[in-house]
């Protein structure tokens, strides 16, 4: 009976994720709540878990040398209204690995869920990780989020991430990430975010270029309407010879939304550069008359421009 | 010009905006199918009177009335306006971030005027044939390769024309009635001039109506007929072969007293 329930969940988890034509030649895993529903690997994918009272313990390894062919899926969430979700996860990608890693979680009948991540992200010297994690929410907006990321980029590796919660409510949102990036290694992180109704939204992205010739770009571009508010302080320390950095906060206010953005740049090096840009405004007047005289409406236009900001 | 229909009519506009007068008592008339110039020296109130005709924001507060195809249009939105058929392109395209060439071409497809269905059957209906065609058309009329450009973000890694192009791009697939272009040879090279040429002829062929809003001579020689503004007031009319002479006299049928303006072509 227990494993019907688990098959139904994994169903219904993928549905809201939309997830789809898994084949075997694609690594998955399925977690709800504090279980592990579903696991496939691929040769050169370890992934331990271990089940906590409220949460999941999971490691994950990208063997030396293995560059995996399809990305992984991850499906985290859970399908009730109300409950707990902990992940600690510890990523390691070893010398010359290369992944990319799609999470998605979803919470599509929440009404008072906490979803908290606690992850640590190793790449060994050469390596690659990309990765994506989308947010699905439901209507009730009753969603805590707070993922907290510690990346280490070793030398000549490469750290690409994208955060996107665009559809239903976001709730609130403490999203911490910050990067230690050494010798030529990069990161690129990217947080697009559209918040309504009474979402509360912080943003607090790091980056510290430790080592020579190490970049760092941080990507915070956010949508708030209603009586939301956003709050987004990214900062870029540079300390060596021949680092490069961009900040780049920009956010789109309508009806009582409120929003604040810091970008904050920091050199210790004369031979490093860090540019940074910030913009919060309403939606550009030139760019909405342009769309309503081809015939949209306001909303529509306002939709489409929010739409652009939020790629 | 035999019994030319008109389909804008402009019967005493006025728009007076921080205690100065920008549209005088301005009465004219555009005619269906014809490409109408209105020229003037810098400040004559020509951009004004194509944001006033769209309904800008800024631009609504006219006394006198604005009928377009026998409707007041004057109390209408933007919105209802480009419903109607008419549409601006701006002298300096809005740039998009985030926002493709073919987002910005459906989008603008999305209200076609479907008075137009007819006469255009070059263009399908974008309700009824694959988005991609219209888009490929849409770019390769003005000059644009659809594989370069469909996927291209209408921001600031496009040069000012290109993005003059792919806002003509828009209104082309727009299918609208009455077309308003200002200052369309602004900050564009030799190359998209001659394709403006070309998108102008095309709706004039189709039978869409354009008014062109410039001092340039060069563009004035694209249109019919042309209405010369001078200190928001119309000042002389006639068939663009007769307005001509406006460049050289120098803005001589104006009564204004000072210096005419030295920007003009």
């Amino acid at each position: 009976m227990e494993k019907n329930n688990d098959l139904e969940l994994i169903k219904q988890l993928l549905d809201s994720a939309e997830l789809h034509d898994l084949s075997d030649k694609i690594a998955h895993v399925e977690i709800h709540g504090n279980k592990v529903l579903g696991l496939h690997l691929v040769d050169g994918l370890l992934i331990n878990s271990k089940s906590l009272d409220d949460g999941v313990d999971i490691n994950i390894t990208v063997e030396k040398g293995v560059k995996l062919e399809n990305p992984v899926r991850f499906c985290f969430g859970l399908i009730p209204p109300d409950g707990v979700q902990k992940l600690k996860i510890n990523t390691i990608l070893k010398e010359d690995a290369e992944a990319t890693f799609i999470a998605v979680c979803t919470f599509p009948n929440a009404k008072n869920i906490q979803h908290i991540m606690d992850a640590n992200i190793t790449l060994e010297k050469n390596a690659k990780l990309t990765y994506f994690e989308r947010h699905i929410h439901g209507p009730h907006g009753g969603v805590t989020i707070v993922p907290k990321t510690k990346v280490i980029v070793k030398e000549n590796s490469s750290y690409i991430s994208e955060f996107e919660l665009i559809k239903g409510d976001a709730g609130s949102i403490d999203l911490q990430y910050n990067a230690d990036v050494y010798k030529d290694g990069s990161v690129y992180m990217t947080a697009r975010i559209y918040g309504k109704s009474y979402d509360k939204i912080k943003i607090l992205e790091s980056a510290h270029l430790i080592e020579e010739n190490s970049a760092g770009v941080l990507i915070s571009h956010l949508a708030v309407k209603d009586n939301s508010n956003a709050m987004v302080e990214n900062e870029i320390v540079a300390d060596a010879p021949y680092c490069k950095g961009h900040v780049d906060c920009k956010e789109i206010i309508q009806g009582n939304a409120k929003a604040v953005a810091i970008p904050k740049v920091s050199v210790n090096d004369p031979k490093a550069q860090v540019t940074h840009e910030a913009a919060i405004g309403s939606v550009d007047s030139k760019q909405l008359e342009t769309l309503m005289s081809r015939g949209l409406s306001e909303d529509e236009a306002v939709d489409l421009i929010v739409s652009g900001l939020l790629k | 010009m035999d019994n030319p229909k008109t389909l804008l009519e402009v019967k005493n506009l006025t728009l007076k905006k921080d205690g100065k007068t920008l549209l005088n008592s301005l009465n004219l008339e555009v005619w269906e199918g014809y490409v109408h110039a209105v020229v003037g020296p810098n400040g004559a109130g020509k951009s004004t009177f194509a944001n006033t005709i769209m309904g800008l924001s800024g631009y609504r507060q006219i006394e006198g009335d604005i009928i377009f195809d026998e409707v007041s249009i004057k109390d209408l939105s933007i919105e209802k306006r480009a419903k109607l058929g008419i549409t601006l392109a701006f002298q300096e395209p809005a740039r998009f971030e985030g926002i493709t060439v073919e987002d910005f071409l459906l989008a603008s497809s999305k209200y076609s005027n479907s008075k137009k269905e007819e006469k255009r059957a070059e263009i399908p209906n974008a309700s009824v044939e694959n988005f991609d065609h219209i888009i490929e058309k849409g770019l390769l009329k003005v000059g644009l390769d659809p594989i370069k450009y469909r996927k291209r973000a209408v921001d600031k890694n496009l040069s000012g024309g290109e993005r003059k192009r792919i806002e003509l791009a828009s209104i082309y697939v727009m299918k609208p009635e009455l077309v308003i272009m200002d200052e369309p040879d602004s900050g564009i090279d030799i190359d998209s001039l001659n394709y403006i040429y070309e998108i102008i002829s095309d709706f004039k062929k189709e039978g869409s109506t354009v008014i062109l809003v410039t001092h340039s001579q060069q563009v004035l020689r694209w249109a019919d007929h042309a209405f010369l503004l001078c200190g928001g007031k119309l000042v002389d009319k006639g068939k663009m072969s007769d307005m001509l002479k406006y460049f050289s006299n120098k803005c001589k049928p104006c009564d204004h007293i000072g210096t005419p303006d030295t920007d003009i072509k």
